[in-house]
């Protein structure tokens, strides 16, 4: 599958099906902290995405002066 | 996962709620959460005008969103604070959401203003932390376009993922004045200062970021270039840590405090405020904060005139 990491604009291919809770624990990823996208819809940990899907990780975290 | 309210399939998940909802519910319920919280802290009135500082952002755009919808009576306030391409896409979502929406937006160039001082340039004549400039910046412009609006009240985007990294900051460094002011509603010190008050303080990034996606908001998604290695991130780091382990910290870390703890801080006797004798805004001393940082530049750039 192919995964977009946003806002750092990088692209990383991951191998075979997963489940999306799998993915993220994979990716160091801690819960709560990215949406996942499937176009225009957003999925949750026991969601699965399949091998040919193209997925967003869009991180929700913001930091500074706010 | 089901969603807890209508059982069609979930499409946001809430653990420190230990709940999913499909995408009307969750609008539905973060909705009432804020409209809970401005009921909660007495906030504001629907018979009251209520500036939102809007940066372009999803907590700010779901903020504005989510008190429009639930009929309050809004206008938003956009400041370009001159950090490149960033602020041009920032107010451009700004722009795009207000046209979209119907909503009045209030645009304030800093570039324009008298001192015409943008953040880059402030940080790096004081050596501040670009944050610290910032936030000083920030709270100057707000509190005199609310002023000058004739605005009760001014709305700001701040989360509970901020509101949780602010109180470790604070309680890392017992921080006695700043646990004082922080609370959801800060009444006004002074009578040039406006009420300010926080209504996402008890929802998290994850639902403001989700909330905005669900209702079709474009965001600026991109990270503003000043905030890489901003203290605020390690804190939040920290306690998105403690929250995969342990669900539901940040929200009782932020609430129990505000119910607990707060009331002891607040107790402290506060000095009176009076006004700046450059800008005529409330201060401390005789200069307010922002003018002693629009001074420190100014007799920077006098020494770095001098010298060239």
């Amino acid at each position: 599958m192919d995964v977009r990491l946003e806002p750092q604009g990088k692209s990383i291919k991951v191998a075979g099906r997963r489940r999306v809770g799998d993915l993220l624990v994979s990716l160091g990823l801690l819960p709560g902290t990215v949406m996942v996208i499937r176009g225009d819809e957003l999925l949750t940990d026991d969601d699965v995405i399949e091998d040919v899907d193209a997925i967003e990780l869009r991180a929700v975290i913001s930091g500074g002066a706010r | 996962m089901k969603c807890r309210r209508c059982t069609a399939k979930a499409v946001v998940q809430l653990r420190s709620h230990n709940a999913a909802f499909c995408r009307e519910c969750f609008v539905f319920v973060f909705q009432r959460t804020v409209e809970r919280s401005i009921d909660h802290e007495r906030m504001f009135t629907r018979d009251e005008r209520i500036l939102v500082a809007v940066s372009g952002g999803k907590d700010s755009l779901a903020l504005w969103d989510t008190l429009a919808a639930l009929g309050y009576a809004t206008e938003g306030l956009y400041l370009g604070l001159g950090i490149g391409r960033y602020s041009s896409a920032s107010q451009r979502k700004a722009e795009g959401y207000a046209a979209k929406a119907g909503l009045r937006l209030h645009v304030v160039q800093l570039a324009d203003e008298s001192d015409a001082v943008g953040v880059p340039e402030a940080a790096a004549f004081t050596h501040r932390q670009p944050c610290a400039a910032c936030g000083t910046m920030k709270r100057h412009h707000f509190d005199r376009a609310a002023l000058a609006g004739g605005f009760p009240v001014l709305a700001t985007g701040h989360n509970l993922d901020d509101e949780a990294a602010r109180l470790l900051g604070n309680v890392l460094h017992w921080q006695l004045p700043y646990l004082a002011k922080q609370q959801p509603v800060l009444a006004p010190s002074h009578a040039k200062f406006v009420r300010k008050v926080r209504p996402l303080y008890r929802t998290s990034e994850y639902e403001s970021a989700t909330y905005a996606f669900l209702r079709g908001i474009d965001y600026v998604v991109e990270e503003c270039p000043n905030s890489h290695g901003a203290t605020q991130l390690i804190y939040k780091d920290l306690m998105n840590r403690l929250e995969a382990a342990m669900p539901g910290t940040k929200h009782s870390f932020v609430t129990e405090f505000l119910r607990r703890a707060h009331p002891l801080f607040a107790a402290a006797p506060e000095g009176s405020l009076g006004e700046c004798e450059r800008c005529g805004m409330p201060a401390s001393s005789a200069l307010c904060g922002y003018c002693r940082l629009i001074a420190e530049i100014e007799r920077r750039r006098g020494e770095a005139v001098a010298h060239s």
